[in-house]
């Protein structure tokens, strides 16, 4: 607030100032100030091992040595092949949903005279919904039903992204252009037409560049769905993690860190060029 | 004048190359990925009366447990504040190293951004499960997850606002010879604190959100009882964890989405 007043270009002083613009730096005071110590009041830092500095030690030393062999032994259950299988995962996951997430996000746009924002505002809490739920417990759910594997990360994903994806996309409609729309209804254009020849390409850009910048996500979650049996890469490294083999684990981090560097690259490269 | 040209299409454009170049390859990875993960459509049906008991069994939620979930949610919270902050606390320096705007020297800012860059690969669930290795279970190891996940994220955010600054104020400061501290103090922080406070909710949004499961790998606050849920097949508990956590962040999502319309 009093940012305000400090920014505004008059030399003059305001003469009567608002008592509350003058306290209200104060009461923000308190008011943060109250949230932080019960903030840290109410956390317990007991529990801290006396084995940290040990622990921390042989982590980074296994970081520093990484277990080089696990690269790649042919198995089929060494890093080169987890890695491709996550990006499996992430890739099929990311395309399933984009596609489940078209209607969703029709659902979720405000039309222009949409009556109460009745549809659209229902559209949005189910979209709200899935993206809340979280896609652990949802991997864990579809691991009952599959089985432990890499299919369940796969529908664990495409039902993730639908909630972001959705949201995205319905924004995207939100905010296109709608002259070609128009151009086809002046032609005499139906409204399949008008969809097919000016709504889906318009809108197509935006939607693929969405889904990609999901897919850079969904390969960070795909990652860590292993730890609870959803296939990937992160199977081995809860097992390297529980069992204590901190070159393994220093190998599995540089694996995902070098994948992640990868992925965001050549997607951020894609996305450049479609917009 | 020059005659007008009718505009010829290009062999590959005539066919579609590019187009059918890149609809074979999607097919060809997505095919490849299929395979690679055992996607079989069929068995999704026929297991799927075991998915729908399990749904059912969720739709029935255990209202009784409400009162004890209550204190794991504040501790999420809790958790969720202080990381933010710690994050925010080590972000800034390095957000100011890495702004083009400030640092003219290109080496010092290419590695700060690289450091930065490593930060945010690193997903949160997997940094937890290092930090309960390091710190042992409880809310240390969270807090500490989410203050790095933060810092990654802050400091990306904070150097792109502090590169959009307008330079006049510096300029005008520098050219009647006030030191570095005092430029940035009267003249870069003035323009940027309501953005770095809209950044800080947000994050903290995300970070709410982030930490309710963090807790799954013993890292604190609700997920710790969600995962005993789960384990303990007690899914009409696991229904109550998931729509309080749900409430949570909508809560926190609307405080911190009405504060940001306030600041900016």
């Amino acid at each position: 607030m009093n940012m305000q007043t400090t920014m505004a270009n008059k030399p003059e002083k305001p003469v009567h100032l608002n008592p509350w613009r003058r306290w209200s730096w104060l009461i923000w005071l308190i008011l943060v100030a109250g949230v932080y110590t019960w903030a840290i009041t109410g956390l317990h830092f007991t529990g801290l091992q006396e084995s940290a500095g040990s622990v921390s030690k042989s982590i980074v030393h296994g970081l520093v040595n990484p277990d080089w062999a696990y690269v790649y032994n042919g198995s089929g259950e060494d890093l080169v092949s987890l890695i491709i299988q996550t990006l499996a995962i992430a890739l099929l996951g990311t395309f399933v949903s984009a596609i489940i997430s078209v209607p969703f996000a029709f659902w979720a746009a405000r039309g222009e005279h949409e009556w109460g924002h009745l549809r659209s505002g229902s559209g949005k809490i189910v979209l709200t919904l899935i993206r809340t739920f979280p896609e652990i417990v949802l991997a864990i759910m579809f691991i009952k039903a599959v089985g432990p594997g890499s299919y369940a990360g796969v529908l664990a994903v495409s039902i993730h992204s639908i909630g972001m994806l959705g949201k995205l996309f319905s924004e995207a409609i939100e905010n296109m252009d709608r002259g070609a729309e128009e151009a086809i209804v002046s032609a005499g254009g139906n409204s399949p037409q008008v969809f097919m020849l000016a709504t889906i390409p318009t809108i197509m850009p935006e939607f693929i560049s969405y889904t990609l910048y999901r897919f850079e996500i969904a390969v960070r979650s795909a990652s860590i769905l292993g730890m609870v049996g959803a296939g990937g890469i992160g199977t081995p490294m809860i097992f390297a993690i529980q069992t204590r083999a901190w070159s393994r684990v220093g190998i599995i981090l540089l694996g995902i860190v070098v994948m992640v560097l990868l992925i965001d690259t050549l997607s951020e490269q894609l996305r450049k060029r479609l917009i | 004048m020059t005659t007008p040209e009718i505009p010829q299409r290009s062999w590959s454009q005539r066919w579609h190359v590019k187009a059918v170049g890149w609809t074979a390859l999607l097919v060809a990875l997505l095919m490849g990925s299929s395979k690679m993960t055992g996607v079989d459509v069929g068995m999704f049906f026929s297991n799927f009366d075991q998915f729908t008991n399990l749904l059912v069994r969720m739709s029935q939620p255990a209202w009784s447990y409400v009162p004890i979930i209550i204190q794991p949610l504040y501790e999420t919270i809790q958790m969720a504040i202080l990381g933010t902050t710690i994050g925010t606390v080590f972000a800034v320096p390095f957000a100011v190293l890495a702004a083009s705007n400030l640092v003219h020297n290109r080496w010092l800012r290419g590695i700060i951004r690289l450091i930065l860059d490593l930060v945010r690969t690193l997903p949160d669930l997997l940094l937890a499960a290092i930090f309960v290795a390091i710190f042992g279970i409880g809310s240390t190891a969270g807090v500490i997850t989410l203050a790095i996940f933060s810092f990654g994220m802050i400091s990306k955010l904070f150097y792109e606002v502090i590169e959009t600054i307008d330079m006049g104020p510096l300029e005008a400061m520098e050219s009647v010879g006030a030191s570095k501290v005092t430029i940035i103090w009267y003249a870069v922080l003035p323009q940027i604190m309501n953005q770095f406070v809209s950044y800080f909710l947000y994050t903290l949004e995300i970070n709410v959100r982030a930490s309710t499961v963090l807790g799954y790998l013993g890292a604190g606050g609700i997920g710790v009882f969600l995962q005993r849920s789960l384990s303990e097949f007690d899914y009409n508990k696991t229904a109550v964890i998931i729509l309080a956590t749900l409430v949570v962040v909508m809560v926190i999502d609307g405080v911190s989405n009405h504060l940001r319309r306030v600041l900016l």
